[in-house]
């Protein structure tokens, strides 16, 4: 079944840390395997990079804690070798890091230098951008990862009812757009023709993270958006070279995006105030974070938004 | 040799592993009765004590008149109620509201999520703004009145009664549509009527697209009086122009009769 979110304040920033946990964690019955949040503090000009050194799931052998110290302090030699500056590399959990630094050069090698690291994974990269997630569900993932306090402008999440794939983070959602910095995804519904897009875009040089399907969208966006095309036109493109049910957000530095197929078969409530805008699955997500009378409405098959900051 | 066969073991109070449901909830019995009329407060109960209470006063109390205060777009809210009565929810509801009654007014003051009034059989369900998608899911009787605007496949496989919308209605309206009518006063989306058996829908807006085996017919005096009078009821305002989409009956292969039919041709 599976639950999206999205918040965005257009006009200033907000607590969307907390505000998403709520909007999440009001939908836990959609999906309790996995949460997942993206969220887009105010841009900087360090690079920050969400990482994981291995999966919840890994057993706990002797030597787990100290494989993971050598490899955080490989992860941080290789960064020095490529010419990133570091500002500081901190443990957000037990397998979860989050490393800032000053970088100028191109960000696909150095997300490959980094993942060639055994066990690692770049789950995030961007001067904004932090995706943060894991097992359990929202108020589980929102506090080990101390999220209450995040501020910042826009962002994305999801609960996820694992069908198609693992439970694990690497199936979590939301999905980053590697290489491209900044972009990510989360997506309600299956895809049908994933086989094809998967191979098409790794014909074009794209490393997929999962078997997850909706990972092909948020590559798909980005490569379009690389080839010059407008966020919203590269959605509306979308609607047509994606085949299968789907309702999915999309997030970029400045705007937040959804999109929905032309069945409309998975839900979406919208809700527009004067300086933000809500978005989730249920109408319920969203009076966690606003508790009064509201006027909403589910956007139509076919339909495409962009609300930009 | 066989073992003994042994006796399941008897596992006392039932539990949801999710802890999602309640599955032991009783009434709770916090409504203010005066008279007929009652008011429910629904701020601190979950979905199943809200309808226990609904249950409560309108089975025990002998209330037939009830308003429920802050609903907060919950799921399946005033479900099941199979008496005549008249409730007001003051707000919006999430998924699946007032489906499976036969007899109630509700008019409902916000709006409504998927799935609304699904299977009703009597009674009316009134909503002052917008619907989701699926409102009036097979329908069987009473009149169903969305103000704003539904979502897609509205009244899919609708078996009698009315809906009607003073706003638009998405794709695939009136799908599968066997019996009934649908009143859109705006514009419909892609496939209006798709597959639809019998029935009949009015469109006052444009219409994207027709749905397979849906024709347009002509608007009959009997319609117009159909539509003036549902609409003096509802007091909603009336388009200019309405146009009438029925089934084309191409798809009507009724060749082989059911055994019981059989032998009534025999």
């Amino acid at each position: 079944m599976c639950g999206i979110a999205g918040i965005i304040y257009q006009q200033r920033s907000g607590p969307i840390g907390a505000d998403l946990a709520r909007m999440l964690q009001a939908m836990k019955h959609r999906g309790p395997d996995s949460t997942g949040y993206a969220l887009y503090g105010e841009p900087g000009d360090l690079l920050v990079m969400r990482f994981t050194l291995a999966d919840p799931n890994d057993p706990r052998d002797f030597s787990f804690s100290e494989r993971l110290a050598r490899n955080v302090r490989e992860v941080e030699a290789r960064l020095a070798k490529i010419g990133a500056t570091i500002d500081r590399v901190d443990g957000e959990s037990e397998y979860a890091y989050r490393a800032s630094f000053r970088y100028d050069g191109e960000l696909k090698p150095l997300a490959d230098y980094v993942e060639d690291v055994p066990g690692a994974e770049v789950l995030s990269l961007g001067r904004s951008l932090e995706i943060i997630k894991d097992l359990g569900d929202a108020a589980t993932v929102a506090e080990q990862y101390r999220l209450a306090g995040f501020a910042g402008t826009h962002g994305i999440g999801h609960v996820r009812m694992a069908t198609e794939s693992d439970v694990d983070i690497a199936n979590a959602h939301p999905y980053w757009a590697y290489p491209f910095p900044d972009v990510a995804v989360v997506h309600n519904g299956q895809l049908t023709n994933y086989h094809y897009w998967r191979r098409r875009l790794e014909r074009q040089g794209h490393r997929f993270q999962s078997e997850c399907d909706s990972e092909i969208i948020a590559v798909y966006l980005a490569q379009s958006m690389a080839d010059g095309l407008s966020l919203e036109t590269a959605m509306k493109q979308s609607l047509r070279d994606l085949d299968g049910v789907f309702t999915y957000l999309v997030v970029t530095e400045s705007a937040l995006g959804m999109a929905k197929d032309e069945m409309a078969a998975k839900p979406l409530v919208l809700y527009q105030g004067a300086d933000m805008v809500a978005l989730a699955s249920e109408e319920g997500a969203i009076r966690a974070v606003l508790d009064r009378e509201i006027d909403t409405h589910d956007p139509y098959e076919g339909e495409v938004m962009v609300w930009s900051r | 040799m066989d073992a003994e066969p042994t006796t399941p073991e008897v596992r006392t109070g039932r539990y949801d592993v999710r802890g999602l449901a309640d599955p032991d909830a009783t009434a709770p019995k916090t409504s203010v009765i005066s008279g007929h009329t009652a008011e429910l407060d629904a701020a601190d109960l979950t979905i199943r004590q809200i309808n226990l209470e609904l249950r409560r006063l309108m089975y025990t109390e002998g209330v037939t008149e009830v308003t429920v205060l802050n609903p907060k777009a919950r799921h399946s809210i005033a479900v099941g109620l199979l008496l005549r009565c008249r409730i007001r929810i003051q707000g919006s509801l999430g998924y699946f509201g007032c489906g499976l009654i036969d007899g109630p007014e509700i008019h409902i003051t916000g709006r409504v999520g998927w799935s609304a009034a699904e299977n009703m059989m009597s009674g009316v369900v009134m909503v002052d703004k917008n619907a989701g998608s699926l409102t009036g899911a097979a329908l069987r009787g009473g009149d169903l009145v969305v103000r704003g605007d539904v979502g897609a496949r509205t009244g899919i496989d609708q078996k009698g009664g009315t809906i009607i919308v003073g706003g638009n209605a998405g794709s695939m309206t009136g799908f599968m549509l066997q019996r009934g009518r649908q009143i859109i006063c705006g514009d419909v989306g892609h496939g209006l009527g798709d597959s639809m058996y019998d029935g009949a829908i009015y469109v006052g807006g444009q219409v994207a697209s027709l749905g397979v085996d849906c024709v347009e017919a002509e608007l009959t005096a009997a319609d117009q009086e159909l539509i003036d009078r549902k609409f003096r009821i509802y007091q909603l305002d009336r388009p200019g122009a309405f146009r009438k989409f029925v089934c084309g009956r191409k798809l009507w292969n009724y060749d082989s009769l059911e055994p019981s039919e059989r032998k009534l041709v025999l």
